[in-house]
């Protein structure tokens, strides 16, 4: 009886991924225009493999489960393997979003590519 | 206290009172009969009708034939403002920029020209305001008695008097409509004192089962009907009644009297001073002191309000939020909005609101929990 899946909620409420990346080579911040959210993603690549990955968010619990999602994901891809993350691979992870939820991961997914086009410029 | 289901959202709907769901009971079972039927299985259920009807009559201080009853209070608003709008379409309208949706939208499908009054900072709309809005054709004013988000008192009694005034001169009298559905449980709504034509009201916002509202038309006010096919309700309502809400309404109207609010307004600044006191980044939103005994709106700043929802929800507890993120159509409150909060301020807000079952130890229960919670989401949103 709940909103959430429960893989949504373990990510909400225990992310493993959160909190600032002081030594990033990329960082991503995006601002969803419907809703308010904002999500700032960080990441570490050497030789084109992300090593590391972190977000921090201030948006719902869908958000931030996103979020958690993305960096994981993005965790041991190259450049090239986490700029083809999907929303539904992502939501996959999470079992299944409520439809008006579903932009979340868009945000995350393009909170990443931003951190990786950062990343690419400062190259 | 271990975990348990602890209810902050009284706001949204009320526990139905156990004593209400005994006495209104029977209508679901052997007491079935249509209360247009003239043989005694509906005369029971009229019987039943007429006496929810005197003692919502009772509370308002009204007549028994200026109560109709709806399904609910959105029905009643839509009766209200569309009924009285309906023979004319160039007239004018006065309502606030907090309005309930019930009473925003019927207003901009009508087609009339609206004036939207502001409330200000402090949620709370003026008596001069009203007046300076007047116009030659203004027809209706509809403010809300209580503002059901952020708990905040309209002045109501006071428009009702400059009304009142007002319409000495007029020829074409000016009808006053509040919607009282939050303010029933806290106020004297005697609709003389206040000075209003129509006032909407819920039942399941005073302990009664969901299903049912009443509308209050004072006698000879020209409100028309806007659906048709049927008698009940003096032809406002037609359609077959839902007794055992109707009746339910009733009985939870008549012990409305004996609710001592004092306890939930104690209650409610012990949450505030708590929560403003141990939270950095925390603000009340609308008047403290024209306010609902059982409502609370605070903004955190830095999270999120969904998020701070869903949380407490894994804890036992049940709030309310403003948040974009929390809403069908991902826009904030627009009540929140039209107090001047910026979007961040609204997407950072909570709703808690008390009721007649709330205890000194849940209150204590959210207290703990809520403020790790927000400080957990505080680091995850690293602001």
């Amino acid at each position: 009886m709940s909103y959430y899946t429960q893989k949504t909620m373990d990510r909400f409420l225990n992310p493993k991924h959160f909190g600032e990346m002081k030594d990033a080579n990329g960082i991503g911040k995006v601002g969803n225009p419907r809703c308010g959210d904002q999500m700032t993603v960080y990441i570490k690549v050497e030789g084109e493999k992300i090593k590391e990955a972190s977000f921090q968010t201030l948006g719902c619990a869908a958000a931030i489960a996103t979020s958690d999602v993305i960096c994981e994901m993005a965790i041991g891809k190259n450049t090239k393997e986490a700029l083809a993350i999907t929303e539904k691979e992502m939501i996959k992870k999470l079992e299944e979003l409520p439809a008006v939820k579903v932009h979340c991961s868009s945000l995350a997914i393009e909170g990443l590519k931003k951190a990786i086009d950062d990343y690419q410029k400062r190259k | 206290m271990s975990k348990e289901k602890v209810y902050f959202d009284y706001a949204a709907t009320t526990p139905t009172e156990r004593d209400v769901i005994e006495k209104a009971t029977p209508f679901l079972g052997e007491r079935f009969g249509n209360p247009s039927s003239l043989h005694s299985f509906g005369q029971e259920s009229l019987f039943a009708l007429d006496k929810a009807r005197k003692s919502v009559a009772d509370f308002l201080g009204a007549m028994e034939r200026e109560i109709i009853f709806t399904p609910s209070a959105t029905q009643a608003n839509n009766i209200a403002i569309l009924g009285v709008l309906k023979e004319c379409k160039s007239s004018h309208v006065i309502t606030t920029s907090i309005e309930h949706k019930a009473v925003l939208e019927p207003l901009k499908k009508s087609g009339v020209n609206v004036t939207h009054l502001p409330a200000y900072k402090e949620g709370v709309v003026r008596v001069e305001d009203v007046r300076e809005s007047l116009k030659d054709n203004t027809q209706l004013v509809s403010i809300g008695y209580a503002n059901s988000e952020i708990g905040t008192i309209q002045p109501i009694q006071e428009i009702g008097e400059m009304i009142r005034e007002e319409n000495k001169k007029r020829r074409e009298k000016i009808i006053f409509h509040t919607d009282a559905v939050q303010a029933v449980n806290y106020f004297p709504c005697k609709v003389n004192d206040l000075g209003v034509d129509l006032l909407t009201l819920s039942g399941h916002k005073i302990y009664g089962p969901k299903g049912a509202g009443a509308l209050y038309i004072k006698e000879k006010n020209k409100v028309f009907p806007i659906f048709y096919g049927a008698t009940q309700e003096r032809g406002f309502c037609p359609g077959t009644e839902n007794i055992f809400a109707i009746a339910g309404l009733g009985f939870a109207i008549e012990m409305l009297s004996k609710n001592n609010s004092e306890k939930t307004r104690r209650l409610r600044d012990k949450i505030i001073d708590v929560l403003l006191e141990e939270v950095p980044g925390s603000k009340l939103n609308g008047s403290r002191e024209k306010r609902l005994p059982n409502n609370i709106n605070v903004t955190f700043k830095g999270v999120e309000g969904e998020s701070l929802m869903i949380a407490l929800d894994r804890e036992g507890i049940a709030v309310s939020t403003g948040s974009a993120c929390a809403s069908g159509s991902l826009a904030p409150s627009y009540v929140l909005l039209a107090l001047g909060l910026a979007h961040e301020e609204a997407h950072g807000s909570l709703r808690i609101s008390l009721g007649r079952f709330t205890t000194e130890k849940e209150v204590d229960y959210l207290l703990e929990k809520l403020p790790p919670i927000i400080n957990r989401l505080r680091k995850i949103s690293g602001k």
